[in-house]
């Protein structure tokens, strides 16, 4: 059985639009699916952006979006799902049942037939807002689907056992043409134009001609292609229906009955919840590297994050996020976790090598527990990026969570200090004072020079000062220009004391401040 | 110049030092040191040292870094991480917490209990003496070493920076492109031992002033190979 809900790419998308719109979603410029609304004002499939909008002026374009489209269809699936298990998804809009052995036979099972099983389905996806849902059912997949284009709305049409030959020999041998939702569909849509184009030049306009010719001679002529094409109009599939399997419930919950308003029993009733988590992961062969939780708080969701682990997660792991994320925002009276993984990996990837490589779990819990008394986000692991500044280069992320942007290091960053880098970066810049040899401030100019040279300076208010014995620059940068609130105009300068510290400075608006130390 | 004392490379020393451990005996057992420190100062696990800046405290760290060991940085975010990359720390075994708050104390332990080397700012107010001597205790039996920048009432050796003179930057040109600083080491009473450095050179490596043979190799301070190690 085949069911096919037509247009699908705009029946997706229906949702975001007032009913009775017309609406057209495009792929490269090209019509890809309509809504009747728009097919009654003349936009066709494959028609020009200019040509569809010419005929119908009030066409709503919409950009063709696959895996909304897969998502939607999501829905559908687990609706059918719930009827009947073993749902083949051919493409978003498309998707095949295969019907049990014996009922074809046995009337009575399956809902008592064929007809009244498709109705029972047709139903479920009316109730979804799935309006136009047309089904199929023949011996085959392609002659199911066929069957399935040729049935009206919200109907099926039931090609009855061992007919199926019968029924696609009237159909035109275009009929190859249109896409075959089994697996050489590609294959069928790049290759097959030239091929039915040549039979029908042959006189052959119907796919019971083209049925009648002898495999043989077909696979002669035309390949290995043509055969596939020939088994397809003489009723038989190659290609048998692979069954999605179910995904795995792998998320884990936990009702709290009373709720509970302390940390630290809940953390305690959330022990089994969690090995159990870890365990169902384990069977599958999986662990979870990032990890939701969902706090309910009277029944309502009051807190949800993302947590992420350096290795994979453990049962005590989970529980010390649990506390984390209570400790951040406790939301009231809690009375239900929910675990859900958001990252599984196989457990094969995250096997221990020989010589090590992972680091020891002794550290990794360690700096848990660390982690524990000062925060998630008091524990930092550190790397180098790319940037102008040396604060913009250090690379900063809370231990064991990736860090979301990363500037590449291998660009050249125009405005970039030279090595070596300072050894100290202060977290806040000190305001500093550098002035020339008559105590007049150093200013830097809109093309980039000094007004004069520094002379003395102070690193910040609580050192003395002193004599400028070299100094180098500047280097001025003119950031995010394009950005009003971002943008800045900065120049840096290495300014050497006679003591021989070694500055960093940067002088915004007139005014100058400590950025580093090379000490 | 004097020699090292040689680095325990076989596995029956290492062992050895393991067992003696697992007796109870506080065992101070000599890390790889930074070559360019090579007889002016060996590091030795359960130790603390005192620094007088971030480079030092960077150039500490890279030996036991390079040998594999975690570092950890507590109590300032400051400590420039590509300056620490460049004397050959290797960032990835590094974390850092910047504002451990009240929990100073604790969070030095916890990390000490795990980590190869820890290098500590100490806050405003002095630890007490209970404290530090509590601290380094827990030091020799967990084998940490630690690395205090700043003030610090008891360590086995403080290094500091002298006569520094930094090359490359003139009145207005270039940039600052190398350092000479005399790095001096004192141990309780004794005479400083001091030694002039290139801290770092044009290449960015440290190398000894005026030294025959570059001090640092990119033979003797790439990892060693992994060994096969005692795990109780």
């Amino acid at each position: 059985m085949v069911i096919w809900c037509p247009d699908w790419p705009v029946m997706a998308s229906m949702a975001e639009y007032p009913a009775g719109t017309a609406v057209a979603v495009f792929e490269k410029g090209m019509v890809l699916a309509c809504n009747p609304a728009a097919r009654a004002e003349g936009v066709r499939r494959g028609m020009r952006r200019r040509d569809a909008q010419s005929r119908c002026p009030g066409l709503v374009v919409a950009d063709h979006r696959p895996e909304a489209d897969a998502r939607a269809f999501e829905d559908v699936l687990l609706a059918i799902e719930e009827l009947s298990p073993g749902v083949a998804p051919l493409r978003p809009g498309l998707c095949a049942l295969r019907m049990p052995e014996g009922a074809r036979w046995r009337r009575g099972a399956f809902y008592g037939g064929e007809a009244e099983a498709a109705a029972v389905i047709a139903e479920r996806l009316v109730d979804l807002g799935v309006w136009d849902v047309r089904l199929g059912v023949a011996d085959g997949l392609f002659a199911a689907e066929q069957a399935a284009r040729r049935a009206l709305a919200q109907d099926v049409l039931v090609v009855p056992s061992g007919e199926s030959a019968a029924f696609l020999a009237d159909l035109p041998i275009e009929t190859l043409d249109a896409p075959v939702g089994a697996p050489p569909a590609g294959t069928l849509v790049s290759a097959g134009g030239g091929l039915v184009s040549l039979l029908r030049r042959m006189g052959l306009t119907t796919l019971g001609a083209f049925a009648r010719l002898s495999a043989a001679d077909v696979h002669t002529r035309f390949g290995r292609h043509g055969a596939l094409l020939h088994r397809y109009a003489r009723g038989l599939d190659p290609h048998p229906i692979s069954r999605r399997s179910i995904p795995p419930e792998l998320t884990a919950a936990l009702v709290l009955e009373p709720p509970l308003e302390l940390i630290d029993p809940i953390a305690f009733s959330l022990r089994t919840t969690s090995e159990r988590f870890v365990t169902d992961l384990a069977a599958h062969g999986l662990v979870c590297t990032t990890v939701r939780i969902e706090v309910d708080s009277d029944s309502v969701l009051s807190s949800a994050r993302s947590w992420m682990h350096p290795c994979w997660f453990g049962a005590t792991d989970l529980i010390d996020r649990v506390r984390w994320q209570l400790a951040v925002g406790m939301p009231g009276p809690v009375d239900g976790v929910r675990l859900v993984p958001e990252t599984v990996e196989p457990l094969s990837n995250h096997a221990d090598s020989l010589f090590g490589g992972a680091p020891d779990d002794r550290i990794v819990r360690g700096i848990s527990r660390v982690q524990g008394m000062v925060g998630h986000e008091g524990v930092l692991s550190v790397g180098v990026q790319g940037g102008r500044g040396p604060a913009d280069r250090a690379l900063v992320s809370p231990y064991g969570e990736q860090p979301a942007v990363v500037r590449p290091l291998g660009r050249s960053w125009p405005g970039a200090i030279p090595p070596p880098a300072p050894a100290t970066v202060f977290t806040r810049p000190a305001e500093a004072l550098v002035v020339g040899a008559e105590g007049q401030p150093v200013v830097v100019t809109g093309r980039g020079s000094v007004t004069c040279p520094p002379d003395r300076f102070r690193a910040s208010a609580d050192t003395p000062w002193q004599p400028v014995a070299s100094w180098a620059g500047p280097w001025p940068i003119e950031e995010l220009w394009w950005d009003e609130v971002a943008s800045r105009r900065i120049a840096r300068f290495q300014v050497v004391g006679v003591d021989g510290s070694a500055w960093l400075m940067v002088v915004e608006n007139g005014r100058w401040f400590t950025e580093a130390r090379y000490d | 110049m004097t020699i090292a004392p040689s680095l325990p490379t076989d596995p029956l020393t290492e062992l050895r030092v393991q067992v003696s451990r697992m007796e109870g005996r506080p065992a101070a057992q000599p890390v790889r040191t930074h070559p360019a420190l090579n007889g002016l100062l060996q590091l030795q696990t359960g130790a603390t040292y005192g620094v007088t800046s971030a480079s030092l405290a960077a150039l500490l760290m890279a030996g036991p870094s390079v040998d594999g060991a975690w570092c950890a940085i507590v109590g300032t975010g400051e400590l420039g991480v590509e300056a620490a990359a460049m004397f050959g720390v290797d960032l990835d075994r590094v974390v850092v917490v910047p504002e451990p708050g009240e929990a100073w104390l604790e969070v030095v332990a916890a990390l000490v209990d795990v980590l190869g080397i820890v290098v500590v700012r100490p806050p405003k107010h002095r630890p007490t003496a209970k404290d530090v001597s509590r601290l380094s205790a827990r030091l020799r039996t967990r084998g940490s070493i630690l690395v205090v920048w700043g003030d610090w009432p008891r360590c086995d050796a403080r290094v500091g920076l002298t006569d520094v003179e930094w090359h490359g930057a003139g009145w207005g040109q270039g940039h600052l492109k190398a350092r000479q600083a005399t790095v001096e080491v004192r141990k309780g009473t004794a005479p400083a031992v001091e030694r002039r450095l290139w801290l770092p050179d044009v290449n960015l490596s440290v190398v000894e002033v005026g030294g025959q043979r570059p001090l640092l190799e990119t033979t003797s301070l790439a990892p060693r190979p992994p060994a096969l190690r005692s795990v109780s």
